[in-house]
């Protein structure tokens, strides 16, 4: 369905602005427009650049394979019972590792400007990367545990028949997914985006080097893959068959949502220590664990007495 | 006729100690070539009529030994001979320097021995005599050792090839031993096939221990692995590229030769198999990302890559004890498909490792940087391998990966509770291999390539000769090409894996991925080149300035000074594996009544946790008992004819008191 790439393309370029409105507001502030990150992408498109004389073409080409990359994640998401545009068995493996391949990009486009600060963030992003990365499998294989389904598609679309108490399983999923989403898009408490010291960045940092067109791009992509991860969330939530029009109402509720959730966190919590962040990351692969043994305790192979 | 070349082939490897210097690499490309094209025809033989091609090969005390190709054996023959022509390829140019260092008989052996390692595989391959393959595996074996002292002049080289040639022969006499006691029990002749006899009468699981250990010391399983990460560096690049990319997977040809003959307690096996394949993967990995030596690191990173391997075979050794032919199809066949393209990468990256050894003559990635303008297209096949390692699509490591994945979580819902445990324990596994994969060669080729010059030594460097770039290229083919065309090597897939499973026609089931792969795949080429076409249009009429890389405003310190380095790059990973890598580090802290700060110095190193305990301690403990049975050398004559008297007096004595 080329549908859920519209409109997640179109969510992506508000879903920023509601972030920063919401927090605004919660602060008592007016805050900015909700499109302006957009108009903001608009102006940098139409401005020069500045390139580090330290950098090579691996810096240019990086903001241009993170975008693609994701863009063509966005084809792997089903949009309720109507299949993706590219879905077949273990699709999700290769979402992941496509979202891997943008990422391996990026940290070595920040590498690239022989920068200490960037340096720092492109480090930081490898390490958390490779943490978060577990629970996002762990979840996925409960419910192909749970459904024998290996696609998105079928997953998604199995995962409410079978049982109520599947439900169990999506409340858990969706919270990890809730959290992998922030860990994926540098938001709090791992990271924040609103730091104004180099020192404590991770995403902001690796891209401080980069201006005009491929500033753009890569806001761009940041807002695709919150997105991205809104549909997914989507994908848990819708529960039974709908028309195409409730569901689109209801997939753009779910992102607005979501925008306003992840709005809310960072309103009200504050950043990890650094050094902590390791385990709080981990701890979301430890739930995800517990998802799986429900699974397992469901379809009755760990049988409690 | 071919077995007469074939045997001929080996005769003439003679010549090469009589021929002239100059001609002396040819002879041996001439050579090799030959022993390819027969060897490759009797394998696509093999592959396309799915029999076992039996030659005779000679005669010895009335016993005929017979070279017998099945599926396994082809496949790895097929891998070997595309390494060991991409191998002699690169020696031309790598070895040029040495043409004026080396005398005559230092460059014949080390041809001699090249050509040799060649023979010796297909031989440990084909032979299923237990002696010959014990013969052909020692060869391999000396031959290996022989090229990993090319540089003997250096004292620790000639130290760490002893090291190898130890920890070999130990392998040796596991295997040795296992063949000795089938051949006690079942009385038959000593080859692999009473194996099938010895296996359906008695317990499977001691021998396959022997033959395990045997076999995972050359593959580098850890706990048996502590040669691997001394005997490549030592080595020259063409030859470190191809002990990693197919000798040390002979080891697991030994294990798979040993698991056809296996039909019962195949589950204890497998999960053993697998738990053994997890460790290594993530500590070999773990152990990579602390390494600064380029060829130390990779050589861990074939410890990570044999891990890859061995989750896929062991998956599939579950799959078959549970009759799962899901699972057992897809992670047999990964496994196998890791097999070759780790052949590929791995000789691709060890290669590239050798480009920028030959320009800056270091191992030491801190003291590179860089040097992707000095060196673009060593820079771009190192990424081109790092990605591919990294499991990454659009090239092949991703598409293995994805085979054990496949099967994995395809076999999960028929699962019981433990199967799904050991199953979600390799899922997690694959995915820690895959990420700490990229932490380490993201490091790897920043570090190398890019930034600012750290040191000197790259001063000089520029792109190497072409004849050192060519066979990258071959390489580069066959790993894009597995990558987005996988579909290609789905049927000889199957076909060798036919071997363990009765029915292997499971694995069609999987071509719609492997097609929606090529799919996406290609999609993504699509919008990558139309969007950098796109910003070429924007950037025609565009200002685009060069500045420095933005420091907060100070551009006062030495950029390459500041920049991070593959310490703290690691640093995370070294703090939290401390246990087993054992990241130490070493500096003077600057003191309070320092007012003006002096030179300070600051290093870090890495130990082996496994090497520590299993090897140094007990040897040094050895050595220093050794040591005081020592005060018997005194080096005075008179003291030796004293001890040899005593000899004779005690001797005298017993035989009178009649004790012997």
């Amino acid at each position: 369905m080329i549908i859920s790439v519209i409109l997640i393309t179109l969510i992506s370029i508000i879903f920023p602005g509601i972030i920063s409105k919401t927090k605004a507001k919660i602060v008592g502030r007016k805050g900015p427009k909700v499109l302006q990150v957009f108009y903001d992408n608009i102006r940098l498109i139409k401005k020069g650049s500045v390139y580090s004389n330290t950098t090579s073409y691996i810096f240019q080409i990086a903001p241009i394979i993170y975008f693609s990359t994701i863009l063509l994640a966005t084809l792997f998401i089903p949009f309720g019972n109507y299949k993706a545009l590219l879905s077949f068995d273990g699709d999700f493996v290769l979402f992941a590792y496509l979202l891997a391949l943008g990422k391996f990009f990026m940290i070595i486009a920040a590498m690239d400007t022989g920068s200490s600060f960037e340096g720092m963030g492109a480090n930081r992003e490898a390490y958390y990367s490779l943490l978060v990365e577990p629970a996002f499998f762990i979840i996925i294989a409960s419910v192909a545990l749970l459904t024998n389904n290996t696609s998105f598609f079928d997953l998604f679309n199995s995962m409410h028949l079978d049982t109520e108490l599947s439900y169990l399983i999506t409340i858990l999923a969706i919270y990890v997914f809730l959290w992998i989403a922030m860990v994926e898009n540098s938001r709090l408490p791992v990271d924040d985006p609103k730091t104004h010291l180099e020192l404590t960045m991770v995403h902001e940092v690796m891209v401080l080097d980069y201006s005009g067109f491929d500033l753009a791009l890569i806001q761009l992509a940041n807002g695709l893959k919150f997105s991205i991860y809104g549909a997914l969330i989507f994908n848990f939530i819708l529960p039974v068959q709908f028309s195409l029009l409730y569901q689109v109402l209801i997939f753009i509720s779910i992102e607005i949502v979501f925008a306003l959730v992840v709005g809310l966190l960072e309103s009200f919590r504050a950043r990890n220590k650094m050094m902590k962040n390791p385990q709080w990351i981990i701890s979301l692969s430890a739930i995800a664990v517990i998802a799986f043994f429900s699974v397992l305790i469901i379809s009755g192979k760990l049988i409690l007495i | 006729m071919d077995i007469l070349l074939f045997q001929f082939l080996i005769f003439l490897s003679l010549g090469l100690f009589f021929v002239p210097k100059k001609a002396k690499y040819f002879y041996t490309l001439g050579l090799q070539l030959a022993v390819i094209i027969i060897t490759s025809y009797w394998a696509i033989l093999t592959l396309t009529k799915l029999e076992p091609i039996k030659l005779h090969f000679f005669q010895l005390l009335n016993n005929d030994v017979y070279l017998v190709i099945d599926q396994i054996s082809a496949f790895f023959i097929l891998v070997i001979n595309l390494t060991m022509f991409t191998g002699i390829l690169y020696a031309k140019g790598y070895l040029k320097p040495y043409y004026s260092s080396k005398n005559n008989t230092e460059l014949t052996l080390h041809y001699f021995n090249f050509a040799w390692l060649h023979i010796s595989m297909i031989l440990v391959c084909a032979l299923r005599d237990g002696l010959g393959f014990l013969v052909a595996w020692e060869l391999m074996s000396l031959s290996s050792f022989f090229l990993v002292i090319f540089e003997s002049e250096k004292e620790n080289i000639i130290k760490t090839g002893i090291k190898y040639l130890i920890q070999m022969h130990i392998g040796l006499a596991f295997l040795l031993t296992a063949f000795l006691v089938v051949h006690m029990k079942t009385g038959g002749e000593i080859n692999f096939d009473s194996l099938s006899v010895y296996f359906a009468n008695n317990k499977v699981l001691p021998i396959f221990l022997l033959f395990f250990v045997g076999f995972g010391i050359k593959a580098g399983f850890i706990p048996f692995h502590t040669w691997l990460p001394h005997a490549h560096p030592a080595a020259p690049s063409h030859v470190s590229g191809v002990m990693s990319g197919v000798m040390i997977k002979m080891g697991i040809y030994g294990i798979l030769r040993v698991l056809t003959y296996i039909h019962t307690d195949l589950l204890y096996i497998g999960i053993f198999i697998l738990f053994m394949s997890i460790i290594s993967g993530i500590l070999g990995v773990i152990f990579a990302i602390v390494q600064h030596d380029i060829k130390k690191l990779l050589a861990y990173h074939s410890i990570e890559n044999i891990g890859i391997i061995g989750i896929g075979i062991g998956i599939g050794v579950i799959g078959i004890a549970i009759n799962n032919s899901t699972i057992a199809v897809f992670g047999l066949a990964g496994g196998l498909l890791h097999i070759l393209n780790h052949s590929l990468f791995k000789s691709l990256l060890f290669y590239s490792a050798g480009n920028i050894y030959s320009q800056t003559h270091t191992r030491n990635i801190e003291q590179l940087g860089g040097l992707i303008k000095k060196m673009p297209k060593t820079a771009f096949f190192l990424l081109l391998g790092a990605i591919a390692i990294s499991g990454l699509p659009p090239f092949n490591g991703f598409i293995s990966e994805f085979l054990i994945y496949f099967g994995m979580f395809k076999g999960l819902h028929a699962a019981n509770f433990s199967q799904s445990f050991i199953l979600l324990a390799g899922i997690i596994a694959l995915v820690l291999i895959g990420g700490l994969a990229i932490y380490c060669f993201t490091k790897v080729f920043s570090i190398i390539f890019l930034g600012h010059e750290r040191s000197i030594k790259t001063e000089h460097a520029h792109e190497v000769e072409n004849s050192m770039l060519f066979p990258k290229i071959i390489i580069s083919i066959f790993i894009i090409g597995i990558g987005i065309l996988p579909i290609i090597v789905i049927k000889p897939l199957a076909n060798i894996v036919s071997i363990f499973v009765n029915d292997a026609s499971i694995i069609e089931t999987i071509t719609p991925s492997l097609s929606g792969i090529s799919l996406s795949l290609g999609l993504l080429l699509v919008v990558i080149i139309s969007l950098i076409f796109i910003r070429s249009t924007i950037f025609k009429n565009k200002k685009t300035t060069i500045e420095t890389t933005w420091g907060c405003g100070y551009t006062g310190a030495k950029p390459a000074l500041q920049q991070y380095t593959a310490s703290s790059y690691a640093n995370y990973i070294g703090n939290l594996t401390r246990l087993v890598t054992g990241v130490r580090k070493h500096y003077s802290p600057i003191e309070k009544t320092e007012t003006f700060p002096k030179k300070h110095t600051f290093e870090t190193h890495s130990s082996d946790i496994f090497e520590d305990k299993l090897i140094s301690k007990p040897t040094n403990k050895l050595l220093s008992f050794l040591k005081k049975t020592a005060v018997f050398q005194t080096g005075n004559i008179q003291h030796y004819l004293l001890y040899a008297v005593v000899f004779i007096v005690i001797v005298f004595v017993l035989t009178i008191l009649k004790f012997i």
